[in-house]
């Protein structure tokens, strides 16, 4: 048992602490959570619960933003 | 800006409930820095603009985020689903930038074809009666074919937003007999989207009677656009009012505006 997972953010395979939550995850990639919106495993978290959320080998994490667009 | 003579009033543009001040809407896109940009949109006046969703860059070899060069407090931030080639995935995007919080409207687009970047019309009216049902308020960005506008419209759609030509292409406005005929039968705003390439583009446009028209590259790829955008301000007012002063019928032959009496012998 290794005290580090893999998970998938934005498409790419990343190391975070076992038994991190999403807002920890966000901190640790310097990420104001007032900034993103967090998909998890396709489901949206809210910002609230980012702090509840622990996050499993394998999750699938979107981070997304507004950019300029049409 | 006030103006010595009193023209026709105008009906305010009202979509979704919501009251807004200027009939042209702008894109955020494509812009060679955001300085460019936010002195186009202060230009054009428009108080939409649209923005879309992607990833945040993980590396932060480039700042794409804009909404630090966007004022929310004085422009009204629209969303769309660009870049979404299934009825899914323009829902996904859009409960996605529905959760950044700042409204339930969305610019729905679910493209169709790569090249032309066409709408594909039944993912179109899948993700519009989805995202209805889910509390949206739904601008769809679709052709200019009466029948799906009318679908559209059916599926709840707060404002229909057929193109003009092509997105980026620039062509102007190719059919303005099906751009009026959905005007003409729609109830729900019609705001046409895309293919406006410079002023007098949108001027016709506006003579066509819709609502209003968005616009991106048309300011963002031209030589000055900052320049464009206040030009294209000026001929959507332009538009605007001459379509409600109501133009003159045309004739195949001449009429002299001078009197025919009085002329010497």
């Amino acid at each position: 048992m290794t005290d580090s997972i893999d998970v998938v953010v934005n498409g790419e395979q990343r190391r975070v602490a076992r038994g991190a939550t999403l807002l920890e995850l966000l901190r640790s990639l310097e990420l104001d959570p007032r900034a993103v919106v967090v998909e998890h495993n396709r489901a949206i978290v809210r910002r609230p619960r980012l702090g509840d959320v622990t996050v499993a080998p394998g999750d699938a994490i979107e981070l997304v933003h507004f950019v300029g667009g049409g | 800006m006030t103006t010595a003579v009193d023209t026709i009033r105008d009906t305010p543009f009202v979509v979704g409930g919501r009251t807004f001040h200027s009939r042209l809407m702008v894109g955020t896109g494509k812009y060679r820095d955001n300085e460019t940009m936010a002195g186009a949109i202060e230009a054009s006046g428009a108080e939409v603009v649209t923005v879309a969703v992607r990833r945040v860059d993980l590396d932060r070899s480039k700042e794409t985020g804009i909404l630090h060069h966007l004022d929310p407090s004085r422009l009204f931030l629209l969303a769309n689903t660009a870049g979404c080639f299934t009825a899914d995935d323009a829902v996904r995007y859009a409960r996605l930038a529905r959760e950044a919080g700042f409204n339930e409207f969305v610019k729905l687009e679910v493209i169709g074809d790569q090249e032309t970047l066409l709408p594909d019309v039944q993912g179109l009216l899948d993700a519009a009666r989805t995202l209805v049902k889910d509390g949206f308020k739904v601008l769809a960005y679709t052709n200019e074919d009466l029948v799906t506008a009318l679908r559209l419209e059916d599926a709840g759609c707060a404002a229909v937003m057929p193109l003009a030509s092509p997105i980026g292409s620039g062509l102007g406005l190719l059919n303005p007999y099906g751009i009026r005929i959905i005007k003409q039968r729609l109830s729900v705003p019609v705001v046409v989207d895309a293919g406006v390439g410079t002023a007098s583009d949108a001027c016709v446009t506006m003579e066509q009677g819709v609502d209003g028209i968005l616009m991106n590259t048309a300011l963002a790829a031209a030589r000055d656009p900052v320049s464009m955008a206040h030009a294209m301000r000026l001929a959507v007012e332009a538009g605007r009012t001459a379509y409600l002063a109501g133009r003159m019928p045309k004739r195949e032959v001449a009429v002299p505006s001078s009197p025919l009496e009085g002329m010497l012998d």
